[in-house]
């Protein structure tokens, strides 16, 4: 300290009583308070999905969520399809936080009946004044549980060729309480391709992203851009980028999303590499996604609450 | 020549009562609870950092608390509460700066209760408005443990509540508070 420093402290030793107003206890208070923690950035994105893709969001530990999501078929089906409402595929979906910073999940679709898993690892958060961004791996894996296809006598369908595996970073930044971006570097391995000449890996490059509207609805987009493998067949047919536009609509319990998107597949599997219908042609797919929480696990403050009160 | 000096600023402090005279505390406690009538889950939470300063002369008295600092059993209804209600990026912090009344009437220097009125202005949600509260006050040798209970109306402080969670969050919030302040 340096001497001057102190000889202006001096005089205030003396005025104690004067010095007491209400005002200037508030200023004791944010004076020694301890050097403000740099927080975390919460509420990047409303929901655990920007649309078909993960956001950067995490469950909270001990937190359980029932995921509904459903894509009807293409809105140029017609009438005689009702614009594709009598065409819908569907994922169950149970997602689990473990910690704060890692959550879990498995589900069931309807397209190619697959069973899928994933794991999501929060690696690094934003903070306010440090860390620019949040970064966080996921990573997937599912099984079509479709019948083998008919084969000529001698050949064997391996259970192998049913699997297929995802990587994805997701990088996101929330630049104010707004506009929220993320970037996606992914890869996705399909064990069994149409033809040698393809490869077993498509890289991609998703973005994606949501403009808060108002506090409760918010406007959201999502593109795939394949680096590899664009030209691959799936089943014969031509595949496409995947693009999506949504709303966020906040509910008070919970978030309801809606959509329209090209891909109507509703795993990594699909909206990476595998889209067949592309915004051209109008093979557009409405859809939503419903989420109920629960609270498995209670924070510490609200377990013993309950232990009384039982 | 600087520990002299910074002895004697000491010594001038604490015989001019400056710093006994004052209890505090970061470690307060305040709950809340905005559940509506007949709602089927309960809306409350809990702060355990409440920041608290006590003048015992003056009957000054100020709390301080942040808003991201409250915890809600369910992880969404704190990103809600933070996002939607209190909007705790713009407004990161809640305080009361008041006085207590007839200060003089409690002897710090000995144990017992008092019940005491404070009044103030209270600071939610970036509005300030002049609050009039019944508490109580114990002093136990050297801490006193500062209590009270009183509800707002959200309304009066700016936040909305949409009709779709009417059924589930009141109009009013029951604010519940305890400090143990110790002598500074």
């Amino acid at each position: 300290m340096h001497k001057r420093f102190l000889l202006f402290l001096l005089p205030f030793c003396f005025t104690g009583r004067a010095y007491c107003q209400a005002d200037s206890l508030m200023n004791m208070l944010n004076d020694g308070a301890a050097p403000k923690k740099k927080e975390n950035v919460t509420a990047t994105f409303k929901a655990t999905r920007i649309i078909n893709s993960s956001s950067v969001e995490n469950l909270g530990a001990g937190v359980l969520d029932f995921r509904i999501a459903h894509r009807f078929g293409q809105l140029n089906q017609g009438f005689e399809n009702f614009f594709g409402l009598d065409n819908a595929t569907t994922r169950i979906a149970l997602d689990y936080g473990i910690t704060k910073w890692l959550m879990v999940g498995i589900a069931h679709s309807t397209f190619n009946k697959e069973n899928d898993g994933f794991v999501k690892v929060k690696v690094l958060p934003q903070k306010e004044h440090g860390m620019p961004v949040t970064v966080s791996y996921a990573g997937y894996v599912s099984v079509q549980t479709a019948p083998a296809p008919i084969l000529p006598p001698g050949d064997t369908w391996l259970f192998s060729n049913r699997l297929y595996y995802a990587h994805q970073l997701l990088i996101a930044r929330k630049f104010n309480d707004r506009i929220s971006l993320q970037l996606m570097p992914s890869v996705a391995h399909y064990n069994l391709v149409d033809s040698s000449k393809f490869s077993n890996n498509t890289f991609a490059l998703g973005v994606g992203g949501r403009v808060k509207l108002t506090r409760r609805i918010a406007l959201t987009g999502e593109y795939f851009y394949r680096l590899t493998n664009a030209d691959l067949l799936t089943s014969g047919q031509r595949t496409y980028n995947t693009f999506s536009l949504g709303l966020d609509i906040e509910t008070g319990g919970h978030v309801f999303q809606l959509m329209f998107t090209n891909a109507q597949g509703l795993t990594e599997r699909t909206f990476i590499g595998q889209t067949t219908d592309s915004w051209d042609k109008g093979a557009l797919h409405f859809g939503f996604n419903i989420s109920r929480l629960f609270t498995i696990v209670k924070p510490k403050e609200f377990r013993k609450e309950e232990a009384t009160s039982w | 020549m600087k520990r002299i000096l910074l002895t004697g600023c000491f010594l001038i402090a604490a015989t001019s009562g400056l710093f006994a005279q004052k209890y505090m505390t970061r470690t307060g406690k305040i709950t809340f609870n905005a559940t509506a009538p007949n709602s089927p889950e309960k809306i409350e939470a809990i702060n355990n950092e409440v920041a608290c300063i006590l003048d015992s002369k003056s009957g000054d008295i100020v709390f301080q608390v942040l808003i991201k600092s409250f915890k809600f059993e369910r992880e969404l209804m704190k990103e809600h509460f933070n996002e939607n209600y209190l909007e705790s990026d713009k407004y990161p912090k809640a305080d009361f700066k008041g006085t207590v009344t007839k200060i003089s009437e409690i002897s710090f220097a000995k144990d017992g209760t008092y019940n005491v009125k404070v009044a103030g202005k209270l600071t939610i949600h970036g509005v300030s408005l002049d609050v009039n509260v019944p508490g109580t006050l114990t002093v136990k040798g050297n801490t006193v443990n500062a209590k009270a209970k009183f509800s707002v109306a959200l309304k009066d402080y700016k936040i909305d509540v949409p009709s779709l969670v009417a059924d589930k969050l009141g109009k009013e919030a029951t604010i519940s508070l305890e400090c143990g302040l110790g002598q500074k």
